[in-house]
């Protein structure tokens, strides 16, 4: 009966035991094999962290004692990152793009598969689509006004993408670095793993693809529209997936964990859209060769060049 | 070899005795001619190996690459599911199409602006460092591709922007203007689908069906900014 009991579901009691017992079941790490793995999350009321019990104990446990972890100078380990299909990927994505309370990404999507595959791209299609849709509006701004000189602004693409791999990469790992740091003074708290960070944060990104493509229509407060309606989403689904880690921390040091987080998002959202879509008329001036007539066989070209549209 | 007859003979009519028993008399140097000569009779092709490509000719040696090189295009142009480029692939299509792109991409820099286009070393960064991101991320997620023959199938396949990039200089000798604008954009996209066609039927059956968008789309990523440099190049 007691290989039963193990397969069999367990009550409340039990989970809250099996919880206490083992303080990191709720992460994955490479940890022993033997260590059993039962992921509970235990409900507190109604409101954040839904009341699932998964078993996945003697899976995992067969998995890892079939198969040694691979090493992390070897190929197979990252290629356990890249482990996922076509629809998961666009799972991952719709979960990231609709979040509601109670619905924790990490839990329910990733499922402690988290993947390097979906932060990695999307990052990357943002560097690019935010570089293409910013020397766009240049584009149409030349065209309702020809003094703007217009030119392929090809740094912005280098800019872009600094920006955005940094802020994706680097602040899941201060965010990381702190919780685990917060966690040496309480031992009840379910931590994610940095990969699991990363993947919140890279999804929670893909909002703002379709966002940047809705700013080429140049109305003003049509803009600033969207990109409060993308900061609202991705703030809010930060913020649901990160509560449950947080809450258990005193109130001071979760508000303002949560309020830097959402203030950085708004930062990235504000200086994106500053930096790529501002305004034109006054920066883009005609250059001094415009001005000078010591060389008339230049004069023309050039302005015949700023006059007419691409 | 007379007395393993006669022994054999001598089995079958006779009363049974046990098998092989006529074997031990017979010795092996006196009955059983093992004498010969143990070489491969094949004198063509050892005239072949005889003559190494050490020795050829310079002309000779290089046209052997270029006809290589320009059988790869022709597949390239007219995309079937082969795999003439997995096959033998080669890295020189991929660099002359990278540095012809390269060259023709780059500003002359006569305005003196900060914010131009791409530099020389921008388009080469970009091609080469997207197609080895793209095939470690073909690779990683489980594709069963050479490093190199991925590498050589995205290179050839920019051949049709290539050739986009030249039209639209051409193009661009006329003057601009809004006409002009949308002969280059029609030419520049049927290229982008012709790369992205040609490169799908080079790549498309290295990865099991629930991964091929997967693998697809970083392609389509590259060949986009590609193509976003040509349409943006203004002389």
């Amino acid at each position: 009966m007691a290989a039963a009991d193990v397969l069999a579901f367990h009550e409340f009691e039990e989970a809250t035991t099996l919880l206490a017992e083992t303080p990191d079941a709720a992460t994955t790490s490479q940890r022993d094999a033997l260590t059993s793995r039962e992921h509970v999350a235990v409900a507190v009321g109604s409101g954040y962290g839904a009341p699932e019990v998964e078993d996945e104990g003697d899976k995992t446990a067969l998995l890892q004692e079939e198969k040694p972890q691979p090493r992390f100078w070897t190929f197979d380990y990252y290629q356990s990152f890249f482990d996922v299909d076509t629809s998961q990927v666009l799972d991952r994505i719709k979960g990231s793009l609709l979040p509601h309370p109670g619905y924790n990404f990490v839990r329910h999507h990733l499922r402690n598969r988290p993947d390097l595959y979906g932060p990695f791209w999307i990052c990357a299609t943002l560097a690019f689509v935010l570089a293409v849709t910013g020397n766009l509006t240049l584009v149409l701004a030349q065209r309702r006004d020809s003094s703007i000189h217009y030119s392929p602004q090809f740094h912005k693409v280098t800019v872009a993408g600094i920006t955005i791999y940094c802020y994706a990469w680097l602040v899941p790992l201060a965010l990381w670095g702190f919780l685990r740091w917060r966690q040496g003074t309480r031992e009840h708290m379910e931590l994610y793993t940095f990969l699991e960070t990363v993947c919140v944060y890279g999804y929670s990104l893909s909002v703002f693809v379709p966002t940047v493509i809705l700013w080429l229509i140049p109305v003003e407060w049509l803009q600033w529209l969207f990109g409060a309606l993308a900061l609202a989403l991705s703030a809010a689904g930060l913020v649901f997936t990160l509560w449950p880690v947080v809450r258990e921390d005193t109130r001071l040091v979760a508000a303002a964990l949560l309020s830097i987080v959402v203030l950085l998002h708004a930062l990235l959202a504000l200086g994106c859209k500053l930096y790529f879509f501002q305004p034109l008329p006054l920066e883009h001036v005609i250059p001094a060769p415009q001005a000078t007539p010591l060389s008339p066989s230049i004069l023309p070209p050039t302005s015949a060049r700023s006059m007419t549209t691409l | 070899m007379a007395e393993a007859e006669e022994s054999s003979g001598e089995l079958e009519t006779a009363t049974p005795r046990p098998l092989f028993a006529g074997l031990s008399d017979i010795s092996i140097s006196q009955d059983i001619p093992i004498e010969g000569e143990i070489t491969i009779p094949m004198q063509g092709r050892a005239r072949e190996l005889d003559r190494s490509t050490l020795n050829e000719s310079v002309r000779h040696t290089i046209m052997r690459d270029l006809k290589a090189v320009g059988k790869k295009f022709m597949h390239v142009l007219y995309p079937r599911r082969s795999n003439v480029l997995l096959r033998d692939w080669d890295l020189w299509g991929p660099l002359i199409l990278c540095v012809t792109l390269a060259l023709m991409l780059q500003k002359g820099s006569v305005d003196g602006e900060k914010d131009g286009g791409p530099q020389f070393a921008e388009v080469f960064v970009i091609v080469w460092f997207g197609a080895v991101t793209i095939t470690l991320n073909s690779k990683l997620l489980g594709g069963n591709i050479s490093f190199f023959q991925s590498l050589c199938v995205l290179g050839y396949c920019i051949l049709p922007l290539t050739v986009a990039m030249l039209i639209c200089r051409l193009v661009l000798l006329a003057g601009q203007g809004p006409i002009n604008f949308m002969i280059r954009l029609f030419v520049v996209v049927v290229m982008f689908i012709w790369s992205v066609v040609a490169s799908t039927a080079f790549l498309a059956d290295s990865h099991p069906p629930n991964r091929k968008a997967l693998a697809v789309y970083p392609v389509f990523l590259f060949y986009f900014v590609i193509s976003w440099m040509i349409l943006t190049f203004t002389p």
